[in-house]
């Protein structure tokens, strides 16, 4: 079969191969720390034939950009001492971090301690040992110092499902990825016509806040 | 001191109750002032389309919530912990801004049954003396379903809440819910149609012998004018409800049933920014001159009026009766004392039902309340409790109201929260998946109280409000008997496999998880000063010309959503001022 060379490489691709946008620069996070969010949402949501991953969604992006707003300062947040973090879990969060300090603090702890064990930061590692660290993480195993393990685990997966899923105007969820591979038709939210038809999958691709379709 | 001009009326919050209690005051010629501590909002500019469809920015950041950096409460389980402050938000979503909760919430829209107002006297006449624990404090309201029906009923018509009526003038309807006290007339506005989930739900419960019926909602299923001549718009299923402004005009709120109106008064007034500090008490301690508010620039201004309406959402209402010292506090050790007693919640779990693949639940289709499917046989005490060991009970829903990714999405259980299977589950999981849902009442007991915290502050200085709360007992044995007809109706409903969420013995109180917003208590209403704040007319006992109107009001939590209690009771108090209070005022009881 002979493919018309115009379908080999259609003429968007070609506009993005003569003008390719130029690689996110975060504006919060320091190189080491940029190395560690990519490496980490890497293994939270990974890449494969059944789905986008979260790095090639931009999710790093959608964190960094957190970061510069009021959620990343804590500003959400009530903020006032005196701070009991030994209080039962079921009272909620009691840490004096704000999200940006939960992750200043967390990478650099995780690093250090990877250091330590591994003798590579934790961007360095091989995927299984990176998968093991998170394991660790996530059920309190590690000791980090100032911040709880499982809490620092908490934020990076929070994150990381957040910028997977919200639209794309917050910089993750590059071409509404993760929409399409779940079927939610994202902002769209208009389903009169659809309301006599219960029962049959709904046939319409997603749409953006910003007008993106896919 | 500045010192503003005095009014006849003043309104401590803009939601639902400040807005008819508005209408209603300048109705009758009052020149009225509504302080609402937070900024106008309205459906243009504010919830327009596409801006408004963000998940993010509403349904996770809140950006319709209370700002907690600058006022939210403490939190404990019992008298002898320290509370710590409620410092993210979980368990409940408090509003801000005109409009409130009222703006952001989901359209359910019930009544309560007859016998939830007169709860004590019933359950010992039906049961027996003995047959409630000795710490539990529920009450009767002092107001009967008859008296309040006209009242409920304006509100539906102000809402143009959409459903089926079960009990016209004491016939019962085919199709409504045959438990529900009779109406006086049926809903304005039709149900909204059904989507799959609830199809399914409601086809499995009546194969079980349960009738059930369409929740009743106030998401217009059609193009409807209310009797102030406002106009709602057919909702269209956005899945972008509760947590979210209506960008259809179709959820009824403030702005979009009484406000077209009621800003058009000459005799209103509404000043946003102003946050009303504490209601100031004349001489004699049993009259308030007028209250005290921070105006924008963060001045403190008195502003005289002859009657203050206490308007807040149900916790800001509790706390500014605290701060401005009307009414004795209420002491768990002694029992004594009414304000901050019988604080209550409500007791909720969940079944997420998983089908395979050739069933297509289109989960993001859905309205806040519409559309879904209800059985009413396990609420109130429509049911017999003598050898159950609890009372109190609340309905079962089938259905969604979006399938919002960050929030809504379910995966089966087992799945590990990370990593590729997360992913494979998320997608196929998402299309293909429903809930079934329990919503129920929690009684008051003598150590579920509000109180101002003696360490934690807000952003103006003045201390937090602090709860101490955990579940009892009752709640437990009330959950599991009504989660376990729930799943009874999953397994009905044959899906692949489904998952219960619930609250178990042993457990507590979590902040951190989702549950309700229907917070209740702490200024209740009832037939005795020793024993409530509040006369039947929702008049302070202790000060004549203050009115407390919210779900503050409720001696314990009914098993159905709050609003259109609340919406009843503020006509039902509007009516005694405009007809009583202003011709003699004095105490009505």
């Amino acid at each position: 079969m002979t493919l018309p060379a115009v379908g080999l490489f259609g003429a968007s691709d070609l506009l993005k191969a003569a003008d390719p946008t130029p690689p996110y620069q975060p504006t919060f996070f320091s190189e080491p720390e940029w190395r560690f969010i990519q490496a980490a949402v890497d293994r939270l949501i990974p890449s494969s034939e059944e789905g986008p991953g979260a790095l090639e969604l931009e999710v790093p992006r959608f964190i960094d950009r957190q970061m510069q707003d009021t959620y990343g300062s804590g500003g959400f947040w009530y903020m006032q001492g005196p701070f009991v973090p030994t209080a039962p879990p079921t009272l909620g969060y009691q840490l004096r971090f704000a999200p940006r300090d939960i992750y200043r603090t967390g990478i650099a702890s995780v690093d250090r301690w990877c250091s330590n064990k591994h003798h590579q930061v934790f961007a360095d590692l091989p995927v299984e040992a990176r998968d093991d660290v998170l394991g660790q993480l996530q059920h309190g195993e590690i000791d980090l110092g100032d911040i709880p393990s499982a809490a620092f685990f908490s934020q990076l997966l929070t994150s990381t499902r957040e910028g997977y899923f919200a639209d794309p105007i917050h910089g993750g969820n590059r071409g509404m990825g993760s929409w399409k591979m779940i079927g939610f038709p994202g902002a769209r939210a208009d389903f009169m016509d659809w309301s006599d038809q219960q029962g049959k999958r709904y046939p319409l691709g997603p749409v953006s806040i910003s007008g993106e379709e896919g | 001191m500045i010192s503003n001009k005095p009014v006849d009326a003043v309104i401590v919050g803009f939601g639902w109750t400040g807005a008819i209690l508005g209408m209603e005051l300048t109705e009758a010629g009052l020149n009225v002032l509504a302080l609402e501590r937070g900024n106008y909002q309205d459906t243009s500019p504010d919830f327009v389309y596409p801006k408004i469809a963000d998940e993010l920015a509403y349904g996770i950041r809140g950006k319709m919530w209370q700002p907690l950096a600058k006022e939210t409460l403490t939190v404990r389980h019992t008298t002898s912990d320290t509370a710590v402050p409620y410092r993210q938000y979980g368990a409940f979503l408090f509003g801000t801004n005109v409009g409130g909760c009222g703006t952001h919430w989901n359209g359910q829209h019930w009544r309560p049954s007859p016998e939830d107002l007169n709860l004590r006297s019933h359950l010992e006449q039906r049961y027996g003396k003995r047959f409630l624990p000795e710490n539990m404090t529920i009450q009767d309201y002092g107001i009967s379903f008859a008296e309040l029906e006209p009242h409920m009923d304006r509100f539906e018509y102000v809402c143009g809440t959409s459903g089926q009526a079960g009990n016209l003038n004491g016939t019962i309807v085919e199709g409504g819910n045959p438990f529900e006290g009779p109406r006086s007339r049926p809903y304005p506005n039709p149900p909204v149609a059904d989507i799959h989930g609830a199809q399914l739900f409601a086809k499995a419960a009546r194969t079980l012998g349960y009738k059930p019926f369409p929740q009743p909602a106030s998401n217009a299923s059609r193009a409807y004018t209310n009797p102030y001549g406002v106009r709602l718009g057919p909702c269209n299923l956005c899945g972008f409800c509760e947590r979210f402004g209506c960008f259809m005009y179709s959820k009824a709120s403030p702005q979009t049933t009484i406000l077209p109106i009621l800003m058009q008064r000459p005799n209103f007034e509404l000043r946003t920014q102003s946050h009303v500090s504490r209601i100031v008490m004349d001489a004699s301690k049993k009259r308030a001159t007028g209250v005290m508010y921070f105006d924008p620039q963060g001045r403190e201004v008195f502003q005289p009026a002859d009657l203050v309406i206490v308007g807040a959402f149900q916790m800001n209402n509790v706390r500014l009766m605290l701060m401005s010292g009307i009414g004795q506090p209420y002491d768990p050790a002694t029992g004594k004392g009414v304000i901050g007693k019988n604080f209550a919640y409500q007791m909720v779990s969940g079944v997420e039902v998983f089908y395979d693949k050739d069933v297509a639940i289109n989960p993001f289709i859905g309205a806040g309340a519409g559309g879904n499917q209800i059985i009413d046989e396990f609420n109130s005490d429509h049911f017999d409790h003598s050898s159950l060991g609890f009372v109190g009970g609340g309905y079962i829903y089938g259905g969604q109201t979006g399938g919002r990714p960050i929030q809504q999405l379910m995966v089966p259980p087992g799945t590990p929260p990370w990593g590729e299977a997360w992913k494979k589950a998320a997608k196929d999981s998402y299309l293909h998946t429903t809930f079934v849902g329990t919503h129920g009442s929690v009684m008051s007991y003598r150590d579920s109280y509000l109180d101002l915290d003696p360490t934690y502050k807000d952003a103006f200085g003045m201390p937090l409000l602090r709860m101490t709360f955990d579940w009892h007992d009752n709640e437990y044995t009330m959950s599991r008997f009504l989660t376990d007809r729930a799943v009874e109706i999953v397994k009905e409903m044959k899906p692949r496999q489904y998952a219960v969420l619930m609250n178990k013995p042993g457990g507590h109180f979590d902040v951190r998880q989702y549950q309700s917003t229907h917070t209740t208590g702490g200024v209740i209403v009832g037939t005795d000063p020793s024993t409530s704040a509040l006369n039947r007319y929702l008049q302070s006992w202790d000060a004549h010309n203050v009115f407390v109107i919210g779900a503050s009001a409720y001696p314990q939590n009914i098993g159905y959503n709050p609003t259109g209690l609340l919406g009843g009771l503020a006509y039902w108090s509007a009516k005694a001022i405009r007809e009583m209070y202003l011709k003699n005022p004095a105490p009505l009881v």
